[in-house]
């Protein structure tokens, strides 16, 4: 596995090797299916809307719906604009959604195509909708056009209508079903009304019941969407993500935010629940005390497995900063941290993370790949992987159990239904992080060595 | 009304006018025509995919000892690593690279300013680090809306590290589907590598094109061929290699599976080195045992043609009593197959063969002749999409063209029945009464699914979940789930294992709540129980 790779470090400056970042649009096109009723639309060639629907459904094994323009050569040369046109017509009659969520790809935006301007032109009937946001490929990662797509709807419907609706507005991050249930529970049981955007609960995760329907029960609403703009305040979970759209509605509406890291590990849940707490003025409830209690009392109990043991952690930069925090929690050492996605924001947080663990001799890096990471841990190697299914190359290679975590997870099932947010979602990285590094442990230890009580 | 009216009268005039030629029901009599290879509509949920998909990703992705560079931002490359299943092993000859993604990963200023720099930097690190035989480039949408002259830095880098070095314009936005990606890597293959090779000729030497290895296939077709005693110069390019497609030339016969992706190979080697080419069939028993039989004929060595029927009889004895089983759990079952521009035909004598009717197929992006056979082909229309992509001419090589038989030979065997630069298409095999829809979409794919109710849904990953959702059972035919391989008679056997593991899983028995079909309150009326 992965022989050709050299064992020493490559000088490279431009050749990107085994990504740990994909495009824009797929991003875009993740965030349009948290809302309810709403045709995600790819305005470019179909093999990008083909690409990122294979994505999305091989990671949560669910259907992805989404349109595409279908652009030609034409197309590409006198603009996409008649083929927009087609699109949103034959959209609402054929799958007739309440909205249509149009992104851009390289292609639409290399040629310069106007969409505020093909939108406005576009015959739209009575009481449906059509947004779009930018999300050239060729800036940032799947990350990026993950919020673009999420101011996308703020700028086209949230309004402020002097109002206030009382409620919380919240970002979730790039986080999976299973995640948003979580917070949506934790926000329940806080007793804090809220508006969460987006939602691929009930969607991406929706039940099997012998009748397909598409668009699921689930999803954030148009009128709450439009809600946004009366909201008291803005919690922006994943400050590299949610942090954008939540200054933009703040420009917008004047909805004051606070963007917090997401809440991977206790103190990231702690400060999650303080601020709801801070929200609401509601006292935390015995259930989330108990949570946490239950936390705190299991990573006491196995603290000796985990204790110094050093991890690599790979993937989109929230989740690996999230991680990174647990990991710490638990008395690893977060080794190398490398996202795929550019910005230095990254570096400054695991920096600081370090700092306040004290922990010295780590390597965190933006823009990074995963042929990097490997290089690196070929010179010096670590206990443990976390990331998604890409890993398992190195993984294999190395001889390293691999714990996977975010996005793509492509080759497991059941892991987007499972939270790794809030106490319950710590309660399950612990649970995933020690029995990988028991279970290699029971694998390596002579026959002599095999211990029945661990 | 009809099912195919039923569906087609939900449409909109302007969508009916187009889609009515593309849908049709299979009559006995008269041939049918059918539209295809034609624009898929905007905003019509299409499960085609582009002209990058179908050059890097199916033709040249393969090829195992090749780095291929995508140039343009990360998401084409990222999309098609690892993810197509075309296994591949390297050796201590050969570098195997189809673990790695390479990109430019364009950006911003790149766009801006032109990525050949970048492409040229990329390329010098490839060859300090990798040190390949052979890189291929492969341009996605915006580095043809830059104009970035990609041929220009392969041939540049081809004089500058001594390798070989390949440019693809195979912009997602050419053609209308991955179809023209698939004629641009074969233009590539056969302009710069086939040919190129020095090997010496052996006996009894064939090619096997159109085999991608998905699930090891390629691998099982290959263990059967050299059990009878050929010799595999090339595949083309499952597990294949630039350095074996070098010497394809030396093969005595062109072995065609997937005959949309790779005919025109097959085709241009015929005039540039007098090669025959013949379709075959290794999925399903009835087309392993023709094809193997049919090459065995070309050849025309007794030995050889014994020593074919032993395997033959062999392989089938090896597999007869797990194909009855799953045959009496199978037969009478109908399925719905809509996979590729080829391999929904391949599969269809399989399924007849465990007792299961096709009532509904069709292509993604295959063109008239897989439908109808190659003899519709000098009366298809060129329009202006087909035109965008290039088709190139090539001449009689002196120095390497060889024929193999007389044109008497070629005749008498055309007469047995041989397929020699022939291709009948999906009508040859196909059930009366069964409906075909051209680029199916997804609004055809739900309606016909609840008018027609088959029992399985053959397909891709798109569609697989949405109709799993509608109670239908679905396996793909693209990635065969990650099981396999399916060629060969072996394969045949694991495919009918898979299939009935969809049916039968207990899963399927347990889907409604109680609580859906029985009262749940118990109770009394009026005092009486």
């Amino acid at each position: 596995m992965l022989e050709l790779t050299p064992k020493k470090l490559s000088d490279r400056s431009t050749l990107r090797i085994n990504p740990i970042k994909t495009c824009q649009p797929v991003g875009a096109m993740y965030a349009a299916l948290g809302v309810h009723q709403c045709m995600p639309h790819s305005h470019g060639s179909q093999g990008c809307c083909s690409f990122h629907r294979m994505f999305l459904t091989r990671h949560f094994k669910d259907p992805a719906i989404a349109s595409s323009s279908s652009f030609t050569e034409g197309a590409s040369v006198f603009g996409g604009g008649a083929n927009l046109k087609t699109a949103i017509k034959n959209i609402f009659d054929i799958y007739d959604p309440e909205i249509i969520a149009v992104h851009t790809t390289c292609l639409s935006e290399t040629i310069g195509d106007d969409l505020n301007g093909y939108i406005q032109d576009a015959k739209i009937p009575e009481g449906k909708l059509v947004v779009h946001t930018n999300t050239p490929s060729y800036v940032g990662s799947h990350v990026t056009g993950y919020y673009n797509m999420i101011s996308g709807f703020i700028k086209y419907l949230s309004t402020a209508t002097g109002e206030k609706n009382g409620k919380l507005a919240l970002f979730p991050g790039f986080v999976n079903p299973g995640d948003m249930r979580e917070m949506k529970r934790l926000m329940k049981l806080m007793a804090t009304e809220f508006i969460m955007l987006p939602d691929t609960s009930g969607v991406l995760d929706a039940p099997m019941t012998g009748t397909y329907t598409m668009y699921p029960k689930g999803g954030t609403t148009i009128p709450e969407i439009r809600d946004l703009g009366n909201c008291e305040m803005t919690l922006a979970l994943g400050e590299l993500t949610s942090e954008f759209p939540a200054d933009f509605l703040e420009k917008k509406c004047k909805v004051p935010y606070k963007a917090l890291p997401l809440p991977i590990g206790v103190e990231n849940t702690d400060a999650f629940i303080m601020a709801l707490n801070q929200f609401s003025k509601n006292e935390v409830p015995y259930e989330i005390e108990e949570e946490r209690g239950q936390l705190m009392d299991i990573l006491l109990d196995s603290h000796q497995y985990t204790h110094n043991k050093t991890v690599a952690i790979f993937g989109d930069p929230d989740t690996v900063l999230g991680m990174a925090q647990i990991t710490l929690e638990m008395g690893m050492i977060p080794k190398y941290m490398v996202t795929g996605t550019p910005g230095a924001a990254f570096e400054r947080k695991a920096a600081a993370l370090l700092e306040k663990f004290g922990v010295e001799g780590c390597t965190a890096k933006q823009s990074g790949d995963l042929f990097e990471l490997h290089q690196w841990i070929i010179t010096d190697p670590v206990d443990l992987l976390i990331g998604g299914t890409h890993g398992k190359q190195v993984a294999r290679a190395e001889d390293i159990p691999l714990v996977r975590v975010g996005f793509p997870i492509i080759d497991r099932y059941v892991h987007s239904y499972m939270p790794i947010v809030g106490y319950k979602g710590a309660i399950r990285l612990a649970e995933l992080i020690l029995n990988a590094l028991m279970d290699r442990q029971d694998r390596d230890c002579e026959d002599e060595d095999l211990e029945m009580v661990m | 009304m009809d099912s195919r009216d039923k569906v087609l009268d939900k449409y909109s005039s302007k969508i009916y006018k187009n889609r009515k030629e593309h849908v049709i029901e299979i009559e006995a009599g008269e041939p049918q025509v059918i539209a295809a290879d034609t624009r898929a509509i905007p905003g019509i949920m299409t499960n085609r995919g582009c002209c990058y998909a179908g050059c890097k990703g199916v033709v040249t992705g393969p090829l195992k000892d090749v780095v291929n560079i995508v140039h343009g931002p990360i998401g084409c490359a990222y999309y098609t690593w690892g993810t197509r299943r075309n296994k591949a092993k390297g050796d201590e000859h050969t570098k195997d690279f189809t673990q790695y993604s390479f990109c430019t990963d364009m950006q911003e200023t790149d766009i801006v300013f032109g990525g050949e720099k970048k492409l040229r930097q990329a390329i010098k690190e490839a060859m300090e680090i990798f040190n390949p035989e052979c890189i291929m480039i492969s341009s996605t949408c915006p580095v043809g809306l830059i104009g970035d002259d990609i041929h220009a830095v392969a041939a540049e880098s081809e004089r500058l590290y001594g390798i070989k070095v390949l440019a693809f314009s195979c912009e997602g936005y050419k053609g209308v589907s991955q179809s023209g990606g698939h004629h641009i890597a074969n233009n590539g293959l056969m302009k710069y590598i086939i040919g190129t090779g020095d090997a010496e000729p052996q006996k009894y030497s064939i090619n096997l094109l159109g085999e991608y290895n998905i699930g090891g296939d390629g691998w099982e077709v290959e263990r059967i061929l050299k059990r009878i005693g050929y010799h595999v110069v090339s595949v083309m390019t499952g597990d294949g290699s630039y350095a074996d497609l070098k010497n394809a030339h030396t093969a005595d016969l062109n072995l065609v599976q997937c005959h949309r992706s790779i005919n025109y190979i097959a085709e241009m080697m015929k005039t540039k080195y007098g090669m025959d080419w013949i379709k075959v069939n290794f999925i399903g028993l009835e087309s392993i045992k023709k094809s193997l039989m049919d090459i065995a004929s070309y050849f025309g060595d007794p030995e050889l043609l014994a020593r074919t029927e032993a395997v033959i009889a062999e392989e089938l004895d090896e597999i007869e009593e797990g194909m009855a089983y799953y045959k009496s759990k199978l037969d009478g079952k109908k399925a719905a197959v809509y996979v590729g521009g080829s391999r929904t035909h391949h599969y269809i004598n399989l399924l007849k063969y465990l007792g299961v009717d096709v009532i509904l197929a069709g292509y993604e992006f295959g063109h008239r002749d897989d439908y109808e056979g190659r003899d519709v082909i000098p009366s298809i229309k060129i329009d202006a999409d087909s035109k965008n992509i290039e088709s190139i001419t090539v001449t009689k090589d002196e120095g390497n063209y060889k024929t193999f038989h007389t044109p008497e030979k070629i005749e008498a065997l055309k007469a047995a029945g041989v397929p020699l630069e022939k291709y009948d298409g999906l009508w040859s095999d196909i059930a009366e009464g069964a409906i075909i829809t051209d680029d199916f979409n997804h609004f055809e794919t739900e309606e016909f699914l609840k008018l027609l109710k088959p029992d399985i849904f053959f397909s891709g990953i798109k569609d697989k979940f949405i109709v799993q959702k509608s109670g239908v059972p679905s396996r793909q035919l693209h990635s065969y789930d990650y099981s396999g391989p399916y060629a060969g008679f072996r394969g045949a056997l694991n495919f009918a294992k898979d299939m009935t593991m969809a049916t039968y899983t207990p899963v399927w028995n347990m889907v409604q709540a109680p609580w859906k079909s029985e009262p749940t309150l118990v109770g009394s009326l009026g005092g009486i129980e």
